[in-house]
């Protein structure tokens, strides 16, 4: 037996060595996060001394005279979103409900993989289809039958009145629906799978139907991973740029019928930024970018509390 | 135990602790230089636990901690000073499920011989033949040297991780349970060659099976609750057991 | 009794239904979407698409230059950010059991990795395009590699979790440092798995438009130089597709079609190396 103190010494110094380079990198990404806010923040600047507080309330956006207000893009992005989710959430748990329940086991696999390829498109192309194949179709044969039937309803009627356009809120909002279902209906298929089979197949053995033991069992089972998915594709919807871009209408308008065009943060960026001149104008940009990170930010904050509150029960039931 | 016998390990009032749980208690006992000794007991009962304190693997959890100490060549191994890679050198270990490493059957052997030896290429191939003979696997894998390991069957992967662990030439051998997941006739395999390398290496071994620890040990350790219950020459043990806990244990009437 | 059984029926009847409609419903656009793509892209794909640069307003051209550019910077992007990846998914992983670093390494990466890309863009554009005054190459491989590293550290430390710790356990048995125990044994046994989340990351990249708007910006002629603004696909796609010329307008399809499909492709082939690894191990 022959040992090399030399190389032991050497071993225990690369040990270290080894260690603390993947200690910076893992470091690197807090410092990654520091420096995008610091980075916005200080960009933001001129806009935030300009503007203070009221930056966020105002609806001007005059590039001419420099008065500029993040309302419109806000509201914007928020209420795009927010249908995009009331689509979406159904139409997910469906399929996730199909995908762990219902779906003959062949097909499982390659179905699954499907609604991911549709996560796996490029937001380009949904905007370019939304375009050019989904507006027109959409302004011909489906925006004027919303105005005549919906706009008619009261209370909700107004938000439905309008030019058929094709192109507007409600076009932007469904295209990210669609684009947010399989981000959301994958979360929801994974979590559903982690229900214990055993305690689906107790409530079976009592004669439950397969629609009991979804909503009685699963739901509750899985619930905070569930909302954490759907916070998930909030947040995707929230940060979607070039889905949005393309047939959102880009107008920096207030106006209450959805059928109308708008403006939301991420699109506002990928139109005006290059374009923008003078200080002011660029910052106000740049500080839409803050608003939008600290919205995703909070948003995907509690997404992940509540998936790793689900992944905690897991491993203590386990 | 006879006055001739030679001691490798001597532990002394040795304590372990998950945490605040303490899952060794008091434990004192001498391993004998170039025999089989067995841990038997239920599970839970420390005996694993035992084992890898032998070779400080519980060193790569948080929260795990020895007292006591246990004296190898006149070094303790518990001492803070104590290199781990070089303890680890002395006191190889086989596990519970085979565990070959991701290349091929060649460098799985040649790959703890690397970390203290510089051997030529000859050296190196002589060192991998002399240890897959030692493990009895040279005629099944001779010609596929170069094939992933994973690729054996799950006994010849057993004694291939034992040929990786003698290739280092380690004084001690600790087997966890090293026949658990192999069908009857590897577990014979390999419990032959337990009994031939015993004549190289003092072997420590933890078994499930009573037959087994009767079949392949010469001293025979019971442990029940982290506590060592009985310890002595397996024959003894095994025949007259001077404990009652040892024998109800040994006749299966409980555990 | 009857009654009651008859409604329980009747809604698992109803609440199935809608959910195989939801199923066909999620189907149907990425059929219909596919289609369109072949519909227009496949006519527009002509061998000039690969062989010339992008044309001025109103005349025929390709799309090589574009072509090139996502090409480089798509490589550049995923070689910057890989190591760094799989470096620190290696830390979370194999390190990171004791101390605050790893939960809050492993939080924000989680932010990162669903945060908007366009964002990603803004902060590129102003600690690079901003200091250096002009907008590059560099700058949109970098706003890339920024994009890679949030999923290859999720992957890695995902893969690394998966082997199982018997395998370190035995490699450390044998003596064997910890640098040696993961980088000959771990990150082997979790080989398939790293490569697969690289694989994802690179998909997700080539179709990233909005972190090259301002940092790559665009390029209508032939360039190799990574410091000088580049043209790429999809920023071209987004152009070309937004103007009112039918020319460019075909060309957009022609690039959104060939996008698609290696990042379609990109996807099925990480899938299926994957379950090959995983089948083998």
């Amino acid at each position: 037996m022959f040992l090399h103190e030399a190389r032991l010494k050497r071993q225990s110094l690369l040990d270290s060595l080894f260690r603390n380079l993947t200690r910076l990198a893992a470091i690197g990404v807090l410092l990654l996060l520091a420096s995008i806010l610091f980075s916005l923040v200080m960009g933001s600047m001129p806009a935030i001394h300009a503007f203070g507080f009221g930056f966020l309330k105002s609806p001007d956006w005059d590039p001419v005279n420099d008065k500029f207000g993040a309302l419109i893009p806000i509201i914007g992005t928020l209420v795009t979103s927010g249908i995009a989710l009331l689509i979406a959430i159904p139409v997910s748990f469906g399929i996730a409900l199909f995908l762990t329940e219902l779906s003959p086991r062949a097909l499982r696999r390659p179905l699954g993989v499907a609604i991911e390829l549709l996560a796996g498109i490029p937001s380009i192309i949904y905007g370019m289809w939304g375009l050019f194949v989904f507006a027109p179709l959409f302004a011909d044969h489906i925006e004027p039958w919303i105005s005549d039937h919906i706009g008619a309803l009261p209370y909700i009627g107004p938000f439905f009145v309008g030019p058929p356009m094709g192109i507007g809120m409600l076009t932007a909002s469904i295209i990210l629906a669609i684009m947010v279902i399989p981000f959301i209906s994958s979360v929801m298929r994974d979590v559903f799978d982690v229900v214990p089979a055993m305690l689906k197949e107790s409530a079976y053995g009592l004669g439950s139907t397969t629609w009991e033991v979804v909503m009685k069992i699963v739901l509750p089972y899985t619930k905070v991973g569930v909302a954490g998915g759907i916070m998930l594709g909030l947040g995707r919807a929230l940060g979607e740029t070039m889905a949005v871009t393309f047939v959102i209408g880009n107008a920096h308008e207030l106006s209450q019928s959805l059928l109308n065009p708008g403006n939301s943060i991420s699109s506002a960026l990928a139109n005006e930024f290059t374009e923008a001149v003078g200080e002011l104008y660029t910052s106000s940009l740049i500080e839409l970018g803050l608003i939008l990170f600290f919205i995703t930010f909070v948003v995907l904050s509690i997404a992940r509390f509540m998936l790793y509150k689900l992944g905690q029960r897991e491993g203590k039931a386990s | 135990m006879n006055a001739t016998t030679q001691h490798r390990i001597v532990v002394k009032d040795l304590n372990f602790y998950y945490g605040k749980y303490r899952a060794l208690k008091d434990i004192n006992l001498d391993i004998a230089d170039k025999k089989v000794t067995a841990f038997i007991g239920p599970s839970g009962c420390g005996k694993s636990t035992l084992l890898r304190t032998f070779n400080r693997m519980y060193q790569l959890y948080p929260n795990q901690t020895a007292t006591g100490s246990i004296m190898l060549d006149g070094d303790n191994i518990l001492d803070k000073s104590q290199d781990l890679n070089k303890l680890r050198a002395k006191v190889g270990m086989v596990f519970q499920k085979p565990t070959p490493f991701p290349m091929s059957i060649y460098d799985n052997i040649a790959f703890g011989v690397k970390l203290y030896h510089n051997l030529s290429r000859n050296d190196m191939d002589e060192r991998v033949e002399w240890a897959l003979k030692k493990a009895a696997l040279w005629g099944e894998v001779k010609d596929k040297l170069k094939q992933s390991g994973m690729g054996l069957s799950g006994g010849q992967q057993q004694r291939l991780c034992i040929a990786r662990a003698i290739a280092v030439k380690p004084q001690v051998l600790l087997l966890d349970e090293p026949t658990s997941a192999l069908d009857p006739i590897s577990t014979a395999h390999i419990e032959k060659l337990i009994d031939e390398l015993k004549e190289d290496f003092t072997i420590v071994i933890v078994t499930h099976n009573m037959q087994q620890a009767a079949r392949v040990s010469d001293y025979t350790a019971y442990m029940y609750m982290g506590d060592l219950v009985e310890f002595g020459e397996t024959s003894s043990v095994f025949t007259n057991p001077k404990r009652k806990e040892t024998e109800d244990y040994i006749t299966g009437r409980f555990g | 009794m009857f009654n009651l059984y008859t409604k329980r029926r009747l809604t698992n009847a109803i609440g199935l239904s809608i959910s195989v409609a939801a199923m066909a419903f999620g189907l149907f656009w990425l059929c219909w979407i596919l289609w369109t793509l072949l519909d227009h892209g496949l006519p527009a794909m002509t061998p000039a698409v690969f062989a010339k640069m992008t044309p001025p307003p109103g005349s025929s051209g390709g799309l090589l230059n574009a072509i090139y550019g996502s090409i480089a910077m798509t490589l550049g992007g995923t070689l910057i950010g890989t190591p760094i990846g799989i470096m620190a998914g290696t830390y979370l992983a194999e390190f990171g059991h004791r101390g605050w670093l790893s939960p809050i390494t492993r939080f924000i990466n989680d932010i990162l990795l669903s945060a908007p890309s366009i964002v990603i863009g803004l902060f590129i554009y102003e600690v690079y395009v901003v200091r250096l005054k002009h907008f590059s190459g560099w700058a949109g491989t970098l706003a890339l590699a920024i994009i890679v590293i949030p999923i290859v550290i999720r992957t890695t430390e995902n893969m690394l979790r998966l082997v199982p710790s018997s395998l370190r356990e035995a490699a450390a048995a044998l003596g064997a440092p910890q640098w040696k125990i993961i980088n000959f044994v771990t990150l082997r046994a979790a080989r398939a798995g790293i490569i697969t989340g690289v694989m994802l990351a690179i998909a997700r990249i080539s179709g990233e438009t909005a972190p090259l708007l301002f940092t790559a910006l665009n390029n209508q002629f032939w360039n190799k130089d990574m410091s000088q603004p580049m043209a790429n696909l999809p920023v071209v796609i987004f152009q070309f597709a937004m103007s009112p010329y039918e020319d460019w307008q075909k060309l957009a399809w022609a690039g959104a079609l060939l996008i698609t499909f290696s990042v379609l492709t990109l996807n099925i082939l990480a899938r299926t190396l994957f379950r090959q690894g995983n089948s083998t191990h």
